[in-house]
Order: C-alpha cells, then structure tokens, then sequence
C-alpha cells in the first residue's frame, strides 16, 4: 500500500499549519497560509490518480485505458487560480496594516486588541 | 508563562489530534493509483458523447460542475475588489509614482516579440480550452502576464498605458457577469440554470460544447482582468514606496 503521496500532503498541511501559528509577521502569515492550500492539492491529485492511466482528453486518446480523475482536477485548477486572488486580498491587508500601525506583526498592533 | 509558551501549548495538542484525524481519515482510502471512482468513470465516458467536448476536464469546469465554478468567479471578483479596493481607496492621490524603470534598447525589442508571442500562447490555450488540455483559467493566467511583460521589458508608463484601468476594470466585472448571464440561457429556454441548452457542434471543433466555449470565454476574460489588476495595484505600491524612498533621502 502506498500512503506516501497522502503523508506529504498531510505534512504540508502541517507544516504550513505551524508557521500559522508561529508566524510574527502577516506576510509570513500570508505564505504559510498558501502552503497549507497546497496541500489540499497534492490530496485531490494523490485521489485522483489511477496507475497506467491517461490524461482526461478523449481526443487522441488510446481506447481501454483508464482516465484519471477529471473532477478533482477541475477543482484544483480553478482553486490555484482563486488562492491567489485571495493571497492578493491578504497581503494588501497586510499592506495596510503596516500603513496604519508602521508593523506587520500581529502581536505589536495593541490598538486591535478587543 | 511566556505569549510564546501558551502558543506552544495551545498549538502542540491541536497538532497532534488534528494529525490524528488527517491519518485516520486517510487510513481507509483505497490504495494511491488504484481507485475507481464511479463518477469519474460516467464523466470520462459520456462526457464527449452528450457535449461534444474532448477535454473532460473543461466539461466538468464549465458544464457539470459549472455552479461551482460561478461560485469560483464571484470569490475571485469579490478578492480582487477588495484589493483594488484598500489599496486605492487608502493612497494619497497627491503622490504620484516618479521612479521608472529604464531598460536598454535590446530589452524592449525582446519584449516586442515576447509580448505578442505570450499574448497568442494565451489565446490558443484559452480557445482550445475544451478540445485539448487548457481553457479559460490557464489561457487568462498566460494573458495576465503578457501585461506584466510590458512593464518587465519595458516601462511602468508603458504598462499601464497598453492595460488602461477602465479596460481592466470593466473586463474583471464584465467576464465575471458574463459567466452569471450565460447561466441564464438555460432559464430563458425553460431549463435550469447553467443547463447547457445551446446546439453543441461536432466533436473537436472550436465552434462546439454549448455554453461551455461562452463560459470559457468568460472565465478567461474575468481571470486575465483580475491578474492584471492585482499586478497593477501592487506595482503602484512597490513604485510609490520606491518614489518615497528617494525623497527621503
């Protein structure tokens, strides 16, 4: 049984998971947060995939062999996309932040303390 | 106790249950290349057959699993706007960005043959988009940095001159509420919404799949306009604190 493609996914969720947490800084922030996203990736593409088989265009296609899976992709391809659209929201927050209060670390901006 | 102490306190248990549950929601998944997945299997086979589309991938994008990708549309003009948004609204209109950047004679001419080159890379991959691999995503995303070329190659001027904010601005709104109109043939022919009612053509030619070439379309045009406008909101950032730089000095 193979789990590594599953074990790497779940170690980058990890991993972008503790710089969360660990992060000083909002632009850390932002990038750790990408990372945890890409994580999800490797586990739809990791479901997704099917040994011997063939990309999922039925043009030009070799008949009996088996397709991997088309709709996790479709859901990877527009979520890359979408991530950095959001990416872009988070670090112009970020930007403002540093515009407002001079920091991007969380923990130095008392005023947004509730 | 130290701020960094609780942290690790807080953050090592959750780890380990939140590890835990990965694991054991892993754990019985059918072996890494060995699934079947039976709507997968009905898509890959049917998928050519009812909409004359050869790339699967595009299908399930722009047809069957289109009202995802509408949600998809609106969180990426909602992010975009909000960007452009903050950072507009909270730049002093006084300042203007003076810095440039100056480039050699032998850049600029590489850059007139790249631009147009990337510019017809984007285009074919967008229009091919539901017969070979690609579409509107990848096709706007190659489109986005032909734009950002021009100011690589060339200059900040000369970038935004070629990219102009209404053109941007009303390209991000017009694909996104493109994408949400085509969804309304299907209701205007009594269907339901997004339902693929247009005639769908012969398999492997541009002119094919229905609304999946106006949806691709669509995406394409909203996806290269949100890139485009990103790059231009954080280059103004990037030139107006170059500017104040050397002011200061």
């Amino acid at each position: 049984m193979t789990v590594l493609p599953f074990l790497v996914a779940a170690l980058l969720f990890l991993a972008g998971l503790y710089g969360v947490v660990t992060s000083r800084s909002y632009i850390h922030l932002a990038v750790c947060l990408a990372v945890t996203q890409s994580a999800t990736y490797v586990a739809l593409l990791s479901v997704g995939y099917v040994r011997n088989g063939q990309p999922p265009v039925t043009k030009g296609s070799t008949p009996g062999k088996p397709f991997v899976d088309p709709v996790v992709q479709a859901m990877t391809l527009t979520d890359v996309v979408v991530s950095v659209a959001v990416l872009a929201l988070v670090l112009s927050l970020a930007m403002l932040a540093h515009r407002t209060h001079g920091t991007v670390d969380p923990e130095q901006m008392r005023e947004t303390r509730g | 106790m130290s701020r960094e102490r609780r942290r690790l306190l807080a953050f090592v248990p959750s780890a380990v249950l939140l590890g835990g549950l990965l694991v054991w929601g892993l754990w019985d998944i059918p072996d890494f290349g060995t699934a079947h997945h039976e709507y997968a299997r009905w898509l890959t086979g049917h998928v050519t057959a009812q909409r004359h589309v050869s790339n699967v991938v595009s299908g399930v994008v722009f047809d069957y699993r289109g009202w995802d990708t509408a949600g998809e549309e609106v969180i990426v003009f909602a992010a975009v706007t909000g960007t452009a948004l903050l950072l507009r609204t909270t730049r002093d209109p006084d300042v203007e960005p003076t810095r440039d950047v100056e480039t050699s004679d032998l850049t600029r001419r590489a850059g007139d043959v790249a631009v147009p080159l990337v510019v017809l890379v984007a285009l074919w991959t967008a229009s091919f988009g539901y017969v070979t691999p690609g579409g509107g995503f990848q096709g706007g995303v190659i489109a986005a940095t032909a734009a950002l070329l021009t100011w690589l190659t060339g200059s900040y001027r000369r970038h935004r001159a070629l990219t102009p904010v209404p053109l941007v601005d009303g390209a991000e709104g017009g694909g996104v509420l493109g994408y949400l109109l085509i969804g309304c043939i299907g209701l205007l022919a009594g269907s339901a919404y997004l339902a693929n009612v247009l005639p769908h053509g012969s398999p492997g030619a541009l002119p094919a799949g229905g609304t999946i070439a106006l949806l691709n379309w669509a995406t394409g045009v909203a996806i290269a306009a949100a890139m485009v406008l990103i790059f231009h909101e954080f280059l103004e950032e990037h030139l107006l604190a170059l500017t104040e730089r050397e002011e200061g000095r």
